[in-house]
């Protein structure tokens, strides 16, 4: 039976970018607008503190390449960042304008000069002299994209290791299509290659790598392993529910075979619970409801993706506690759930769900998926690396507790939200640091090795 | 309401917005149209000597999105039949008898060619003549236009034969392609016309196209000197109709002045009003948006008059003249500040900039803790909005080292946010006129000029 009724029949005009590309009249006539503030406020929002006024006024004097050019300066990944970034709490939200006017749609502009960039193929190079100096960078996604990238630049020799089969991380795997296709992500992937990057693909830091093996091998060794998969709920039928992320993971990379129910629950109120609603409600589903805890003071996803939640028509479910999926036949038929009250703050600060004694109920649904967040990285523990709070725990410099050893990326986010635009700005800030560390250090024997490094040492080609 | 009406050398017209002899009064339909809309007068296309056109003839300065800041153009005077223009002039006016309806004329150096078109003018019927010794392209080249508005002794003499056979008001039209815009208008005082007019266009190269590496626009690969006009103009027509207002052999003449120069809004031609005019003509702005912006041209003007108690047009003629004075006049002693509204400051820090960079370094940025602040000094791991915002300094002038210059006041985005404050110098009135005639010595040695300053206190950092 024929399940997706809606009018996103086409999967890829459901899932197609949400915004459309500025047209260069759009986009002139936004840059125009720019005042280009002196020390402008959108650039300190910006954790990677690209010089927003000044690739604006580019645009605006129509030099595209000098734009993007000033993007790669701050942003290896700006082709990400301009889509995937919160700009409404980052750079938007800081525009001078804002007060009483409108901000400078920064994040679309940026998206500008970006395609033209991808268009005309006007990629930032890597033309230091090359230092000798060889880093491992674990994970392929924005971190370790952006390090690797900083690294390049800086003249080090940077290889990537990634366990998935594509590089990219979240951004190709974890990010709704709508909001970033995945071609943006791998050409990003492929730029960093250009700059003399290497990525392996299919490598797992303790399964088929080892951390001493790179520590021989390497200099230094850059963890952007992100964070692990979806906890579980520790409800009965949880074998049932869908996991988010892989939810989101099966939209991009095969999303015409994407089963989507009917009548879909979705467990959580973070930006990825959003964006699963999202797919499910844009391939078919009639009705999506989100399950939370809490009400929607709480929530974790930013305020313009509930809104865009909202206007996607889908349906919220505040101060409800799951309890346990109603299984039929095996398949998922509803959510038994529990009213709650809110109670004090708990851990996190934020007011603790206190379930009601007797309140159980059943929502309908034909599909369950849980998007409540990520564990913490595993690995942490069985490298044995200090941690806090579950999150790698790192110096200023990024170094963790084993000296030649950094962590970036959401996986040392003990604070703070967990964004892209932190995790290229940890890859630029630690890149530079080990740079620092390298100049503090000897200058690298020629074609370095350690003991016990198993890789022959580079011919010189005379 | 206020009354728009003019009277201006005989020439009547319900309001002082006349359209310039220009594309806009190329034919009889046009003008038809625009007085429908509403146009006080016409100064109909030169009419005059053969001539033909090429394409690409007008070229455009463009601003940011600004289009035609101004505009520059290399068409001839009217390339229609003479005797059409003549028929249609004559048509026109039996159309519309309130209205004013000019002819601007152009034609050979020769006492017979100006007799011959002045009569054939009167014939139509109009209200008055135009000459134009302005064009600066194509007619100039023959001896014509700017040739004869450059040279102050040509302009009297066609002058003179022109008010020989002249039954009507004659405007002398002025060329700003000259450096004393007086000299000129004295020799059309000197010939007995009975009005001038300013400013025809000025000579311009509009751009370089950076593909073809052509000049813009290309006639067939080539281009060269155009006249330019349109709101860019403007200060350069304001300047030359004040010249003429405060020259003692002009004002003294009584010859009324029609101006234009870069008029687009009502407000623009309250200050050509104000600083001399007594009849006004577009044309810039009407080649932009066409005839309809005369409806707010009158009733802007109109609602500014009752606001500030003008009854008549006449009113507000040269009502800011007295207000044009020269360096040497200017008192010395004046001082003024900028200050910043910090409730209506966005903090863009452009007033910071500019004054750092190209004035006097007198804005420091202050914290919200009250500390000298410099620029760009955050961390790399700051951000968000929230500690972009609240950690954002304050500009602030510190007054006692600002010298008044207004660069702030001009670059600032805010409407009302800087203003220049008048403060007490401590120091009584004084002009460089009256200080080099009293102490002329601090005027020309700077040892006397630096003991004058320590004397009255005057401060340069």
């Amino acid at each position: 039976m024929e399940s997706a009724s809606s009018a996103f029949r086409n999967f890829e005009t459901a899932l197609a970018e949400q915004l459309p590309a500025l047209t260069p009249n759009a986009a002139a006539v936004e840059a125009d607008r720019c005042l280009y503030c002196y020390d402008a406020p959108c650039t300190r929002a910006c954790p990677t503190h690209i010089d927003i006024p000044r690739f604006i006024k580019k645009i605006a004097t129509r030099n595209l390449r000098g734009s993007a050019e000033t993007i790669f300066a701050s942003n290896l990944l700006g082709a990400t960042c301009a889509r995937v970034c919160p700009v409404q709490e980052l750079c938007e939200g800081a525009c001078v304008l804002g007060a009483d006017h409108k901000p400078i749609a920064i994040g679309r502009l940026q998206r500008y000069a970006m395609d033209s960039a991808r268009e005309h193929g006007n990629y930032p190079t890597a033309n230091a002299t090359p230092t000798g100096r060889s880093i491992a960078v674990i994970g392929a996604g924005p971190a370790g994209l952006s390090c690797a990238g900083e690294l390049a630049r800086l003249g080090h020799a940077a290889t990537i290791f990634e366990a998935r089969d594509l590089p990219g991380g979240l951004s190709t795997y974890g990010i709704i299509a709508l909001r970033e296709p995945m071609e943006i992500a791998l050409e990003e992937a492929r730029m960093i290659e250009r700059m003399g990057v290497e990525i392996k693909t299919g490598l797992e830091l303790g399964t088929n790598i080892s951390l001493d093996g790179l520590r021989r091998e390497f200099e230094a060794v850059v963890l952007c392993v992100g964070l692990g998969s979806t906890p579980a709920l520790g409800i009965m039928g949880e074998e049932a529910v869908v996991d988010g992320l892989a939810f989101i993971e099966a939209s991009k990379t095969n999303g015409i075979r994407l089963h989507v129910g009917r009548n879909v629950i979705v467990i959580g109120a973070g930006n990825t619970a959003v964006d699963c609603a999202t797919i499910a409600k844009r391939l078919g589903a009639e009705r999506v409801t989100m399950v939370y805890r809490r009400t929607e003071r709480e929530m974790s996803c930013y305020e313009h993706e509930y809104d865009f939640a909202r206007k996607e028509g889908i349906d919220f479910r505040f101060l409800c506690h799951p309890l346990r999926v109603v299984l039929e036949g095996g398949l998922p038929a509803g959510l038994e759930c529990l009213r709650v009250e809110l109670g004090s703050p708990d851990a996190s600060g934020r007011p603790a769900p206190v379930p009601v004694r007797g309140s159980e109920f059943v929502l309908a649904a034909d599909q369950i998926i849980k998007a409540v967040g990520q564990k913490k990285p595993s690995l942490a523990a069985q490298l044995g690396l200090e941690t806090a709070k579950g999150f790698i725990t790192v110096e200023a410099s990024f170094q963790t507790s084993i000296p030649g050893v950094y962590a970036i990326g959401d996986c040392i986010r003990v604070s703070g939200a967990a964004s892209t635009v932190m995790a290229v700005q940890d890859g630029k800030l630690a890149a530079a640091a080990i740079h620092q560390q390298f100049a503090r250090l000897e200058p690298p024997a020629k074609g370095h090795r350690r003991e016990g490094d198993e890789r022959p040492a580079p011919v010189e080609v005379s | 309401m206020a009354d728009l009406r003019i009277n201006f050398a005989g020439i009547k017209s319900p309001n002082p917005f006349w359209l310039a002899s220009a594309p806009p009064t190329n034919s009889a339909a046009q003008i038809h149209r625009a007085f429908e809309a509403g146009w006080g007068g016409a100064v109909w296309k030169t009419i005059g000597a053969p001539v033909l056109n090429v394409s690409n003839r007008y070229g455009a300065w463009h601003f940011g999105r600004q289009r035609m800041l101004a505009i520059n153009n290399v068409e001839l005077i009217s390339d229609r039949p003479i005797e059409t223009n003549l028929r249609e002039i004559a048509e026109v006016k039996r159309a519309w008898p309130d209205r004013a309806v000019i002819v601007s004329a152009m034609v050979e150096a020769k006492p017979e060619a100006w007799r011959e078109i002045i009569e054939r003018i009167q014939d139509t019927g109009a209200d008055g003549i135009e000459l134009n010794y302005g064009c600066p392209h194509g007619m100039s080249e023959r001896g014509m236009g700017s040739a004869i508005g450059q040279v102050p002794e040509y302009c009297e003499q066609i002058t003179r034969w022109v008010m020989e056979s002249a039954s009507i008001p004659v405007i002398m039209k002025l060329t700003p392609n000259i450096t004393n815009i007086v000299l000129p208008a004295r020799a059309g005082v000197a010939a007995g016309a009975n009005a001038l007019s300013l400013i025809n266009t000025i000579n311009s190269i509009v751009g370089v196209d950076l593909d073809t590496l052509e000049l813009t626009p290309s006639i067939a690969g080539k281009g060269g000197r155009g006249g330019y006009a349109g709101p860019a103009v403007k200060p350069i027509a304001l300047n030359m109709l004040a010249a003429l207002g405060t020259d003692e052999i002009v004002s003294k003449s009584g010859l009324p002045i029609s101006a234009m120069g870069g008029i687009a809004t009502w407000a623009d031609a309250a200050e050509f009003l104000l600083l001399g005019a007594s009849s006004l003509q577009v044309c810039t702005a009407v080649m932009h948006y066409g005839f309809r912006i005369i409806e707010d041209l009158c009733d802007g003007l109109s609602n500014w008059m009752d606001e500030k108690g003008f009854k008549t047009i006449a009113d507000v003629s040269g009502h800011s003249l007295h207000r044009v004075s020269e360096f040497k006049h200017f008192d010395l002693s004046y001082r003024a500040v900028a200050r910043i509204d910090a409730d209506k400051c966005i903090k863009c820090d452009l007033c910071y900039v500019a004054c750092n960079d190209a004035a006097h370094q007198c804005i420091d940025l202050i914290s919200a803790q009250g500390a000298l602040v410099e620029p760009f000094r955050y961390d790399a791991r700051s951000n968000g909005k929230r500690e972009a915002v609240e950690m954002r300094p304050q500009p602030a002038v510190r007054e006692e080292d600002c010298v008044g210059c207004r660069l702030c006041y001009n670059v600032c985005p805010v409407d009302n946010c800087i203003s220049m404050v008048a403060v007490p110098s401590g120091r009584g009135e004084v002009t460089w006129n009256e200080l080099s005639q009293q102490q002329a010595p601090v005027t020309e040695d700077w040892e006397t000029m630096k003991a004058y300053r320590e004397r009255m206190g005057i401060r340069i950092h």
